[in-house]
């Protein structure tokens, strides 16, 4: 036995080394608990590695900064300009917004709707990767001393990026959703499907366990859905590329991410999220209450020419006037739907803060008759409440002929 | 045809300073993790790996060659999110086969380095794809026509860097 070990002793060596490494693996792949700690090797390959990383990114920073901020300044008027004129605009929106949204919340506080909001996030740079085509994954430059934790989710302006893998002290790795390894909760933001978004091995982000059966539309935004407890509800992930049979009984629906996963520079952790009622100033009113505000109204009239109207009016316009609260009642279901997705913190780019905003426009301004159906954002028209004119007959339903569907269970 | 049979006698042996033994392959880990965040086509490239057919070829022993292969695994391992092993796995017994091939051809010229790092490539990837499917349960994907073209294209960059690191070889 020593004589053939001997003879073939390099050959003896490299079984020897494999077999360590196949049982190191093997180990590896057995002990999947989540709170496993990181591996002392790890925390060794990266020590060695990232300060490189975080001295070279450092200067790279200083020296772009040092040229576009004292140097490279052509053009930085006209810039200025333009983004001045730019906060105008967004100011006349925002103010459209925070109506909406403030109303949104209202609607949640009524319907016992509690929301996950992001209370605090921490900006990261990123400092490095696996630079493996067969792990995606990216370093940032903060860890566990600045408050990151194992299972953080990260983010972007444009979207979600993925999670915290591993944390280290001054470091951490994450995992992003383009890794065949990962996994997120999804929603399509149109038709409400849920699915479980991951990566491909040629790093394409694909959409998973969605029936065939179901309509998918090219463009259509994918929201994460809170439903695997690490990402907050209505995060903007990115938009359907393409959708498909597949080979299975699932769809096979291709994504295009919001972020640019291949030149990510500057991220955000969300280090804090918690569960909370929406915060709204006035909590005595009633939904009908609420929703009634945002329907039509008519100018006032002087107190000689109403009570004119009702004499002419009689009783049609009486039912009419009236018909409000089963209209707002029937386009109640719509609301936690769309009310789920608000949440977030000022300052920080919350793609459902806007989303939630602009579905609650479209689900309550606009008084559809006989229909709980969501229609297109449109200004609210008085013209609209033609009901006070004794001549043309209305169409609107009475709260009996139209009953109004139960509310949305909130998620 | 740039690969000859040489005899026992004709080979060179060589052997590097610590300190090249240790920075390099650290070197070539760190430019591997960090460009690619700059410039994600430079993922195709495996710096590491042709670092550790470089030495073992240049060594011509195996132990060294397989230890080194192991180690540069190893610590690429550690900065992916998968588990420890795959790289370390394949590098192992591609820096094992670089050195016995090195005993027996002379792989000194740019036409044979070329070929041999092609060779090598691929024989990682097999690995690699392999052990990950087989071991730990991974979903990967083989494609020819890309590994193809990464080891093409290893195998470009490769000749170049083989000449830089040359400047390190002592003769022994």
């Amino acid at each position: 036995m020593e004589n053939i070990i001997t003879r073939y002793r390099n050959a003896s060596f490299l079984v020897a080394v494999l077999f360590v490494q196949m049982l190191m693996l093997g180990v590896q792949v057995k002990r999947t608990d989540e709170n496993r700690s990181t591996r002392l090797i790890r925390v060794w390959a990266v020590d060695a590695i990232t300060p490189f990383e975080k001295v070279i990114v450092g200067i790279q920073h200083g020296v772009a900064n040092l040229w576009y901020e004292y140097f490279y300044l052509r053009g930085v008027r006209q810039e200025n300009r333009d983004l001045k004129q730019q906060i105008e605009r967004m100011q006349l929106e925002e103010v459209r917004l925070k109506n909406d949204a403030d109303q949104a919340r209202r609607l949640q506080k009524l319907l016992g709707f509690k929301e996950q909001v992001i209370s605090k996030v921490l900006a990261a740079q990123v400092i490095g990767s696996s630079g493996s085509e067969r792990s995606r994954v990216i370093y940032l430059d903060k860890g566990a001393r600045d408050g990151i934790g194992r299972d953080m989710p990260v983010i972007t302006a444009e979207g979600v990026i993925g999670k915290v893998l591993h944390v280290f002290n001054s470091t951490s790795e994450v995992l992003l959703i383009d890794d065949q390894t990962s996994g997120v909760g999804t929603i399509l933001e149109q038709s409400r499907l849920q699915g479980v978004l991951k990566g491909t091995p040629g790093g394409e982000v694909i959409l998973d366990k969605v029936m065939n059966g179901e309509q998918v539309q090219s463009g259509e935004r994918v929201l994460t859905s809170g439903g695997d407890e690490i990402f907050p509800k209505g995060l903007l992930i990115g938009t359907v590329a393409k959708a498909a049979h597949g080979p299975e009984s699932f769809l096979a629906i291709s994504i295009k991410p919001a972020a640019d996963l291949g030149r990510l520079e500057e991220v955000l952790v969300i280090t804090k999220k918690e569960q909370q009622e929406p915060e709204v100033a006035d909590t005595n009113s009633r939904a009908v209450d609420i929703l009634a505000e945002r329907l039509p109204s008519v100018p006032d009239k002087k107190p000689d020419e109403k009570s004119a109207d009702i004499k002419n009016q009689g009783p049609v316009a009486a039912a009419t006037t009236t018909s409000h609260a089963p209209i707002a009642s029937a386009t109640v279901p719509g609301a936690p739907k769309t009310a789920n997705v608000a949440g977030g913190v000022s300052g920080v780019p919350n793609p459902g803060i806007h989303k939630a905003a602009a579905a609650s426009a479209d689900g309550v301004t606009k008084p559809a008759v006989g229909t709980n159906k969501q229609t297109a954002p449109e200004a609210p028209k008085p013209e609209t409440k033609t009901v006070a004119n004794p001549d043309v007959p209305t169409t609107q339903p009475s709260p009996q002929t139209v009953p109004a569907p139960p509310p949305d269970q909130p998620q | 045809m740039p690969i000859t049979y040489t005899s026992q006698e004709q080979i060179e042996v060589y052997r590097f300073g610590l300190p090249v033994t240790i920075i390099v392959p650290l070197v070539a880990i760190f430019l591997q993790a960090f460009v690619p965040v700059r410039f994600p086509f430079f993922a195709i490239f495996d710096l590491p790996l042709l670092v550790v057919i470089f030495f073992a070829v240049a060594r011509r022993r195996p132990i060294a060659g397989l230890l080194t292969g192991s180690i540069v695994g190893i610590v690429q391992d550690s900065l992916t999110g998968n588990p420890l092993g795959l790289f370390g796995i394949a590098k192992s017994v591609v820096g094992y086969g670089a050195s016995s091939l090195g005993v027996k051809l002379d792989v000194e010229n740019a036409g044979a380095r070329f070929l041999v790092t092609m060779f090598f490539y691929v024989v990682h990837e097999i690995l690699y794809f392999s052990v990950a499917r087989g071991l730990v349960g991974l979903s990967m994907q083989w494609s020819w026509p890309h590994e193809l073209r990464s080891a093409v294209a290893n195998a470009v960059i490769a000749v170049p860097l083989f000449a830089l690191l040359d400047r390190f070889k002592k003769r022994t």
